[in-house]
């Protein structure tokens, strides 16, 4: 990768203390390729990035410190909102932290309906990535295509969870309604139109001598910084680390379905995109597996109308779309949690930024803040 | 060979770039692909699915009576307090006070759709309607009464 | 007929009986100039909507269709509307340079309209050095945008600026070098002389694949010199918010806008004009009867249709391609076109020496 020396051994008096000739930019908080909030101080030296500076707490709505006024059941509706891409599988993730507390066994049926959402979301949040990030490249079409996708599975979320983003479908003990009549035939039906129009991706995006030039080597992470800075997702799986929580500890039925683990070495921005790419396939191949085979039997678990954990300390992680989010609830024994804090996948993966961003160009920037698929709500919460 | 690599690099590039170019005029020439909702237009036609959540509404039924018990249920499973049951005490048949609710007031501003207090109710006396247009122009209009005036309670809900 | 050459015959022949000589020409070049500026304001209107039209159907939607039957006069009510907005200027700006800038990037698409031949014998001005003075003056555009970018005070203005002067001086080349091969070829500057040399067949098919070489090497670069995606580093708008023009708002931000498609049509037309015969009609080889039918379609619609194909390829690349990085762009050029349209001149040349064309 081609960086100037001199610019990395520059950083001693660190900050905002620019060189010469040096140009400080705002990147947001209000710009077209940060989708959202995120603020970036960029110093650069001509188009040559010398430092990224995230400054983050434009969208900060203390989440964690809410959900300790808000009881067992109530609480889970907020982090949808964290990241609102995958809010069924935060949803999830907190739903079971609760029954990890109450230690209440959800039935077959919930599992299977819980590990089908979670999928059908993680695509649908791959699918908006997808589009989003070639749009930051400077390619408006792909965002379109993928939004017909998109739009299959948001109706079919709307249909049995009566909400498009923010569906608040996982209960503490399953999942708040049963399947919709339609939800086989809809899911095929997205199945069948995914399958016809998987091609075009590779046409206009993969393939594209533009797109990969841009996106090779640029932004490369290694394995050992993936891991200490606490990478994970498909960021952290781009760099050939192993992190996939659904098989390095399987929770609902995952260790029953087959599906493999997508791992890249590259650790460039084409790595990433190549995982969440394959990481479609392989939800699509979950989906597949399940959506014949969803067992008979009741939706959610008998619960008591009001819940209250045991004196202790839980913590369940989950993986979302955009890698490990862990949800770790203190209980005083009451009906509302005592302390809340959540991993976030999305903090650490920005935290990268400035390190794989040092002595790249600025149009660079914009495709590695694509790859690393922040979702700003998910950084500050 | 440095010239073979040279004119190969330039091929495949060209190829990479007329294979997206077809798939554009694909789209360009089929308009039956278009996905396009002309949404205000299209509202008599729009059918939201039952369990689309767009506000929380009190059924009646034909002698205006609801199935509210005034139980709290929904106003306690509320993560925003937008629910509040406000009482008052009526007589009843044989001349006996008895509690019943006065309004039930529901502030859709502070509702975010999560369903926790319908799920919450025992006697299905509310339920989420289909209605998603909820723009007004004075807030105060988003603080709304769910029964109706002079609403009673159906008989044989308890 | 009501051919544009025999309507313009006509008008000076009324204008010469009813004043003397001088008088004739300037009320000649007025009506040139009012003519000239109808033609910008149709030329935006109408490349406007078909860019959205074009980008619609590609990205699988329906684009305008409010205003005007069918949304075509979307356009219209865009302009309106940018003619009653407040036309900004920032407190830190060069006030001069930054109120000047649209004007004149205006007035260089404005001049380059001069020796485009629009219908046989239908022609402004038919200088004998008219190509050359097509890529003279078209080199002048940078110095608008160089100076939007400056005097702005805005550093993503800067930058951009900075990136379309690098941009636009390199693709220069490749741009001049390219149409030097129809110039040798046809062994004349002149414009009309260019098309007359195409009468027996247009220059991409009669020289062979060294000319389709430079007419894609030409596509390419005016693509580039143009600003438009994927070589919209001015602007890119993920990346710089929106480039040079950032702070420019209401009718300023308009003429740059207008400047941008009026330019994309001048260099779709030269390109039609040098590689694909201008106004004449397609012919194949002793095929009369086709050739006497094509004959009668009009030369202005054979100009037009020639020119609105090559604009409808350049929007196809804009929607379609992701935008390249600075420094592939300029790799681009000088890695790849430059040497490439290079030996292509070499080969055009003795091509045109040795008389190896039809």
């Amino acid at each position: 990768m081609y960086r100037e020396t001199e610019i990395i051994q520059d950083n001693a008096n660190g900050g905002l203390n620019a060189g010469d000739g040096d140009l400080i930019i705002n990147v947001g908080p209000q710009h077209p390729a940060t989708h959202g909030v995120l603020h970036l101080v960029i110093t650069l030296n001509g188009e040559t990035i010398k430092k990224v500076e995230p400054h983050l707490g434009y969208i900060h709505r203390s989440i964690e410190k809410m959900c300790e006024s808000l009881s067992y059941r109530q609480f889970i509706y907020v982090t949808s909102r964290m990241d609102y891409l995958s809010a069924h599988i935060n949803n999830h993730a907190c739903a079971m932290c609760v029954e990890k507390g109450l230690q209440v066994e959800i039935p077959p049926r919930a599992q299977a309906i819980r590990v089908l959402m979670d999928e059908l979301t993680r695509i649908a949040s791959h699918e908006l990535w997808w589009g989003a990030m070639a749009m930051d490249l400077g390619a408006f079409t792909p965002f379109f295509h993928a939004f017909r996708e998109r739009e299959t599975i948001n109706d079919i979320m709307e249909e049995t969870c009566g909400a498009r983003l923010t569906m608040n479908y996982m209960v503490p003990g399953g999942v708040m309604h049963d399947l919709h009549p339609n939800f086989q035939r809809r899911v095929k039906e997205f199945l069948g139109l995914y399958k016809r129009k998987i091609h075009e991706y590779d046409e206009l995006v993969t393939g594209n001598v533009i797109f990969q030039s841009r996106m090779k080597n640029v932004g490369v992470l290694s394995a050992a910084d993936a891991v200490s800075y606490g990478c994970s997702g498909p960021t952290a799986r781009g760099s050939g680390v192993s992190c996939d929580i659904r098989k390095l500890y399987p929770y609902e039925i995952y260790d029953k379905v087959e599906f493999d683990e997508v791992l890249e070495t590259g650790g460039d921005s084409f790595a990433r995109y190549m995982v969440r790419i394959r990481e479609m396939q392989q939800s699509i191949r979950i989906v597949e597996q399940l959506i014949d085979n969803i067992p008979e039997g009741e939706f959610q678990a008998k619960t008591k109308a009001v819940l209250k954990l045991p004196k202790g300390e839980f913590y369940t992680r989950v993986e979302t779309a955009r890698g490990e989010l862990g949800v770790y609830i203190v209980s005083e024994g009451t009906t509302t949690p005592y302390r809340i804090k959540f991993r976030s996948p999305g903090f650490s993966n920005l935290s990268v930024l400035d390190h794989i961003a040092r002595g790249s160009k600025l149009g660079d920037l914009v495709a590695m803040m694509g790859t690393l698929d922040l979702v700003i709500p998910d950084i500050d919460r | 060979m440095f010239i073979g690599k040279y004119i190969k690099d330039i091929w495949a590039g060209i190829r990479s770039l007329l294979v997206g170019m077809k798939r554009t005029l694909y789209y360009f020439t089929h308009h039956k692909e278009i996905i396009t909702q002309q949404y205000p237009d299209n509202r008599d036609t729009l059918e939201l699915p039952e369990r689309f959540k767009g506000e929380v509404v009190m059924p009646h039924n034909e002698n205006n009576e609801h199935r509210c018990t005034g139980c709290q249920a929904c106003e306690l499973a509320c993560p925003n307090g937008t629910i509040k049951v406000i009482f008052k005490n009526e007589l009843n048949a044989e001349g006996k006070k008895k509690k019943a609710i006065d309004k039930l007031v529901y502030h859709l501003e502070l509702c975010t759709m999560c369903n926790l207090c319908i799920e919450a109710c025992p006697s299905d006396a509310i339920k989420m309607a289909q209605t998603f247009e909820h723009s007004v122009f004075d807030r105060n209009q988003l603080t709304k009464v769910l029964n109706k005036p002079g609403s009673k309670i159906m008989d044989g809900v308890e | 007929m009501w051919s544009f050459a025999h309507i313009a015959n006509e008008l000076h022949n009324w204008l010469s009986n009813q004043f003397n000589p001088t008088w004739t020409l300037i009320i000649e070049m007025v009506i040139a100039g009012v003519a000239v500026i109808g033609l910008f304001a149709m030329l935006g209107l109408i490349l406007v909507i078909m860019e959205r039209k074009v980008s619609a159907w590609m990205q699988i939607r329906l684009g305008p269709n409010r205003v005007g039957p069918k949304g075509m006069l979307q356009s219209l009510a865009d302009t309106l509307k940018l003619l009653v907005k407040e036309g900004l200027t920032p407190d830190g700006a060069d006030k001069l340079l930054f109120n000047v800038a649209p004007f004149i990037a205006m007035i260089v698409a404005m001049l380059l309209l001069a020796p485009i031949a629009f219908a046989s014998n239908f022609q402004l001005w038919d200088l004998n050095i008219g190509v050359l003075y097509v890529s003279a003056v078209s080199s002048l555009m940078v110095i608008s945008i160089l100076m939007a970018g400056w005097s702005s005070n805005n550093k993503y203005s800067l930058m951009g600026a900075m990136r379309s002067g690098a941009q636009i001086v390199s693709y220069e080349l490749s741009a001049g070098l390219s149409v030097l091969a129809v110039v040798v070829m046809s062994g004349s500057l002149q414009v009309s002389d260019i098309i007359e040399s195409q009468r027996n067949g247009w220059w991409i098919f009669k020289g062979h694949i060294p000319l389709i070489i430079a007419f894609i090497t030409f596509i390419i670069a005016v693509t580039a010199e143009t600003n438009r995606a994927p070589f919209d580093l001015a602007e890119a708008e993920s990346e710089l918010t929106a480039g040079f023009h950032t702070e420019y708002s209401g009718m300023k931000f308009a003429l740059f806008f207008l400047a941008e498609y009026v330019n994309v049509f001048i260099v779709c037309s030269i390109g039609a004009t040098l590689f694909l015969g201008g106004w004449m009609p397609f012919h194949i080889g002793n095929w009369t009867g086709f050739n006497h039918a094509m004959d009668y379609i009009p030369s202005s619609i054979w100009f037009f249709g020639k020119t609105f194909f090559l604009i409808f390829v350049i929007m196809w690349f804009r929607w379609t391609f992701p935008r390249l990085r600075i420094d592939q762009l300029l790799n681009l050029e000088w890695k790849y076109l430059l040497p490439i349209s290079m030996i292509n001149l070499l080969v055009v040349t003795a091509m045109a020496i040795l008389g190896w064309h039809f």
